[in-house]
């Protein structure tokens, strides 16, 4: 009598156990199954800006003269200082050589006109930005609105956490004050402070007023194109349709949204 | 009763009395004068009320940076619906065109330093 209602017991009391976590796990299952819609459904209509650089354009274009309009035009009308020390420069838009710009892609035998090449290189407004999730004050966050990855300077404390998260050197701290390095100032835009780190906007100062990027405008090459990413009938998805593309560091999942046809 | 020392205890006592009131003493009758920011002449209104301004321009200006940078709004409806741009630099000081003679006036007078000027550019005057 006594074992039988112990075996009882011990049936209904793992019966219940199971049903419960079984209502949780169903949950849980549920639960993913629907922001997996929804983020599919988001990621197909929403505002991502997005940028294709076509680097053979730019290179056919500086085989007839040097050009440097992308990187001044930025770097003019945001005020970024000029700074010749390596340790302490600022850049918001740069050239490096393709080894360094993609040293995981490929092997060591890259394609002779890739090789020894400078390659544009700015923020990649990342999908799933590092510098974002590491910021500790939110000074770095990702813009809902359109993606940009947006840096409120008011708000940096200079940790440099994110200059250690981005995996693409987008990121600039400013170890003085920037004003004596700024050869003119564009009074419509504002410095930055020394304690501060900064990068590459996408323009939202123009974007605000539907212009495309500075550096996008002035390209004579037209090697930059600008568009919304989530938008199939973009530009930009135009390009991706028709090239081959590649991305700085694809593999560490951190979705850049900055395209080069090589 | 009697003070040992007192001829070195009684006129010490007197000069520290005498060094913490004398700033006091020092500024008895004469208060500094009140400041007087120097008004846009062309413009006669403000994106808000004078008030408003006087009293709330510090927070006006937070609002407008959140607005701006976090929101991605550059649009504030101001004073009978009017729109204006949310700028310290392109909006405040195109009618404000002295930083001298109107923030620093009220600025100084209360002691604030306020950091905007670090970053944001002040009127040519400064340069």
């Amino acid at each position: 009598m006594m074992d039988g209602s112990r075996r009882s017991f011990l049936k209904i009391g793992g019966l219940s156990v199971l049903g419960l976590s079984g209502v949780r796990v169903w949950n849980v299952f549920a639960a993913t199954q629907e922001a997996g819609h929804e983020a599919a459904a988001e990621a197909a209509g929403a505002l991502q800006w997005a940028m294709v650089v076509d680097m053979k354009k730019c290179w056919d274009y500086q085989e007839k003269q040097p050009c440097t309009d992308c990187m001044t035009a930025c770097h003019g009308i945001h005020n970024v200082p000029e700074i010749a020390d390596p340790k302490r420069e600022i850049k918001w838009l740069w050239t490096d050589l393709y080894q360094h710009a993609f040293p995981t892609e490929g092997h060591e035998y890259p394609p002779a006109e890739a090789k020894g090449k400078p390659f544009l290189l700015l923020c990649n407004h990342c999908s799933n930005p590092p510098c974002v999730r590491v910021c500790p004050t939110q000074a770095t966050f990702k813009r809902p609105e359109d993606g940009v990855v947006m840096m409120d300077f008011h708000r940096c404390i200079g940790c440099r956490y994110c200059m250690a998260g981005c995996p693409y050197g987008s990121r600039s701290f400013n170890w003085q004050d920037p004003r004596p390095f700024i050869k003119e100032l564009n009074m419509q835009f504002p410095t930055r402070t020394k304690g501060v780190v900064e990068k590459c906007n996408f323009c939202a100062e123009r974007l605000a007023k539907n212009l495309y990027p500075a550096c996008v405008e002035v390209c004579k090459a037209k090697a930059l194109t600008f568009g919304n990413l989530g938008d199939p009938t973009s530009p930009v998805r135009e390009l991706l349709k028709q090239h081959y593309t590649i991305r700085r560091k694809n593999e560490l999942g951190t979705g850049p949204n900055v395209y080069y046809i090589v | 009763m009697k003070i040992y020392d007192a001829n070195k205890i009684i006129p010490g006592l007197l000069i520290l009395v005498g060094l913490f009131t004398f700033p006091f003493l020092y500024n008895i009758g004469g208060a500094a004068p009140a400041p007087k920011p120097e008004l846009p002449k062309e413009q006669k209104t403000c994106v808000q009320s004078l008030a408003f301004m006087k009293a709330g321009h510090m927070q006006l200006l937070n609002d407008w940076r959140d607005q701006v940078v976090r929101q991605a709004n550059r649009v504030y409806v101001g004073l009978d619906g009017k729109e204006f741009n949310p700028s310290l630099q392109n909006t405040c000081m195109e009618c404000h065109t002295s930083k001298v003679k109107f923030c620093d006036q009220c600025h100084n007078y209360a002691g604030v330093t306020p950091y905007c000027w670090d970053c944001h550019i002040a009127p040519k005057e400064n340069q």
